[in-house]
């Protein structure tokens, strides 16, 4: 005899009640995961935005003799503590470069020390109650304002906290990731080609894609090793050059690139490929005019997210010595360089508190990168993605 | 592989099975094309194809035919060798064009295919343009260099495909948003525009509905004044509509080949015979 529909009904209850505390299960880890990145997101703004504000103050700057020799003569006595060392500093010189200045005076924004930056941003600092009257009382005058940090877009790595910048990194990461992709993506394009379109199914090939597999997954600071003991110390490339950093990257980017690139491949249909043999091209042919073609959306894609991972990647240039004290943008592709992570690696270890925000300012901007390719990334599937 | 049946005068009509004749002998006017002998093929351990000979004339059509999995496709795609392309696949006998063996290890498959042009069961237009569709195989084959005959040629291809006015105003659109029938006709322009001796159609309306299909057979019957036509058909009276020579096929040998109208009419086999009345298959 077959059941009544109130009986399965009530057989059912037990089945929906089970799914729907699923449903919740799951909606409540997704919640927890959002939270976290809102969390994180957050913290990171709180710490990291005020980096990219930075406090300024109006000085009169008297270029006379004793300044030629010592910057802080030109300024006035009760004002010269607040100003950034790094300024005075610069005084000498531009007299130097400038002999005409001498004897004039001259009104100019420059930059705090960071002191007076940290105190105007209620952080700890360490002024004496007459110096925080001081600064208070030209905040009033409108001759200490907050502006915005050009230096810290401008400038490489300093002692002085209100002069560090991300400039010297942001350049050494472009620099190490030019040689990463000029490495990676050619290599690892043509290895996929290889093992996708013409490698023989053998034990040989089979071992060659179980290592290539596994190398995506060894521990990225063995890269570090390995680069440093193949580059630097078998071929001697310069250590903490972008060189052997885009190098020691390019390793654990290949098997990235490469993976993608062969799912790329494989998603082209091979319906495409017989009409090519039919027409009669060679297998070189087949894949150059035909299947390269629409693989290269999807290889694009892969080799972004490569970079991307390249990019943020901090423990294998720690061994290979990239992870350094770089003042000035580097040059050349040999010369000592630092990229974004190490540099916010960098200041992470500083004692002073006006560098717990420039670390924050540094993880920004890389952020804000990173989220910027893997949306160039998304965008370029999107925009070709094909249906067949 | 028995040689006898080899060096045996093949009548034009002839078994696969030695001293088996299972078709009338007639007399045949036209032209060798392809003469295969003793052709045997395995997939692994599989064995695919049975001692299969066969004599395809030249600017006939010769359809072959029989149930799923009987070896036709197989057979077909002996002809260019894009069998070559899957793993594990030996090949024995004969298979003979222009005097030569295609499989001996000087022939090379580019050259065979750019004789033997393929069409296959779901159209499969390069995602380029129409124009690039037609042209690329020539331009790759060096058959056209200055800008002019290309056009010419495509555009040659296209009238003989049946296609050119429904295309010649949007020649550089994507082959892909074609339709079904046109994109199979874009396939076939794409074949002959290599001036192949023959092409090899592999249930090529098997994918398309009515009208389309009837276009195709039209173009197979207009093409077979210049083309040697080997095509794959599911549909019997497709083959008794376009073909002059019949194959029946099953289980990987070759039953019956004969003329169609004997086919059809009067086989020679029982399997054959039991085939066509509906009786399996």
């Amino acid at each position: 005899m077959s059941q009544s529909f109130d009986e399965i009904t009530t057989q059912l209850k037990r089945r929906h009640r089970k799914s729907a505390r699923l449903k919740w299960l799951s909606m409540a880890s997704l919640g927890v995961a959002l939270l976290f990145l809102i969390v994180f997101f957050a913290d990171m703004l709180n710490k990291g935005l005020p980096a990219f504000q930075q406090a300024m103050v109006q000085v009169e700057v008297n270029y006379n003799e004793d300044a030629e020799t010592m910057g802080r003569a030109a300024l006035e006595p009760d004002i010269a503590p607040l100003v950034s060392r790094s300024f005075e500093r610069l005084i000498p010189g531009m007299i130097r470069d400038n002999p005409d200045l001498l004897g004039t005076t001259e009104t100019r924004w420059v930059l705090t020390n960071s002191d007076v930056d940290q105190y105007l941003k209620g952080h700890r600092n360490e002024l004496s109650e007459d110096e925080r009257a001081a600064i208070d009382e030209r905040v009033e005058n409108e001759q200490v304002e907050m502006k915005f940090n050009t230096t810290f877009f401008t400038h490489g790595d300093s002692k002085m906290a209100e002069r560090a910048g991300i400039m010297a990194a942001a350049v050494g990461t472009i620099m190490t990731m030019l040689v990463t992709l000029a490495v990676a993506f050619p290599i690892g394009v043509m290895t996929a080609i290889y093992l996708e379109e013409f490698a023989p199914d053998n034990r040989f090939t089979q071992a060659i894609e179980i290592n290539i597999n596994n190398l995506a997954a060894i521990p990225s600071i063995l890269f570090g090793l390995l680069g440093l003991a193949v580059f630097i110390n078998f071929f001697g490339v310069p250590r903490s050059s972008p060189m052997v950093g885009g190098l020691t990257l390019a390793l654990m980017t290949l098997p990235v690139i490469i993976i993608s690139t062969r799912a790329a491949l494989r998603s082209v249909p091979d319906s495409i490929r017989q009409g090519a043999f039919a027409v009669g091209c060679s297998r070189w042919q087949v894949v150059r005019d035909h299947v390269l073609p629409l693989a290269l959306p999807g290889i694009m894609t892969g080799s972004i997210i490569g970079l991307a991972q390249a990019m943020g990647e901090t423990a294998p240039l720690i061994i290979v010595g990239m992870v350094a004290f770089i003042p000035d943008v580097s040059a050349s592709f040999t010369q000592a360089a630092t990229v974004l992570p190490a540099q916010v690696f960098t200041w992470a270890g500083e004692p002073e508190r006006a560098f717990v925000e420039k670390t924050a300012g540094g993880i920004l901007v890389l952020l804000a990168v990173l989220i910027f390719m893997n949306a160039t990334a998304v965008l370029l599937r999107k925009k070709f993605e094909r249906r067949w | 592989m028995n040689s006898q049946v080899a060096e045996r005068e093949m009548t034009p009509m002839t078994s696969q099975r030695a001293g088996q004749p299972v078709t009338r002998n007639e007399q045949v006017n036209h032209d060798l094309s392809v003469r295969v002998r003793d052709l045997n093929l395995w997939y692994g351990e599989n064995q695919a194809l049975h001692d299969v000979n066969i004599d395809v004339f030249q600017k006939t059509v010769t359809a072959l035919i029989g149930p799923s999995g009987c070896g036709k496709s197989t057979f077909l795609r002996c002809l260019n060798r894009m069998n070559d392309l899957i793993r594990d696949v030996r090949i024995d006998g004969l298979v003979e064009m222009d005097g030569r063996d295609v499989n001996e290890p000087k022939m090379d498959e580019v050259a065979l295919r750019r004789r033997v042009g393929m069409v296959f069961q779901k159209p499969n237009p390069f995602p380029k343009s129409i124009f690039e569709n037609v042209a690329y195989a020539p331009r790759m084959h060096d058959l056209v260099s200055r800008r002019a005959d290309q056009d010419e040629l495509v555009e040659r291809s296209l009238r003989d495909a049946g296609l050119w006015e429904e295309v010649k105003d949007k020649l550089h659109q994507p082959g892909t948003s074609l339709s079904g029938g046109q994109q199979q006709r874009l396939c076939i322009a794409r074949a002959i525009a290599v001036q192949p001796d023959v092409i090899l159609m592999d249930e090529p309306t098997s994918a398309l509905d009515p009208i389309s299909t009837a276009t195709i057979e039209d173009l197979m019957d207009k093409l077979k004044q210049q083309f040697t036509i080997v095509t794959v058909t599911h549909n019997m009276q497709q083959a008794a509509r376009v073909a002059d020579y019949t194959a029946f096929f099953h289980l990987g040998e070759l039953i019956e080949y004969n003329d169609t109208k004997t086919m059809f009419s009067n086989p020679y086999t029982k399997k054959a015979e039991d085939y066509i009345t509906g009786r399996y298959g």
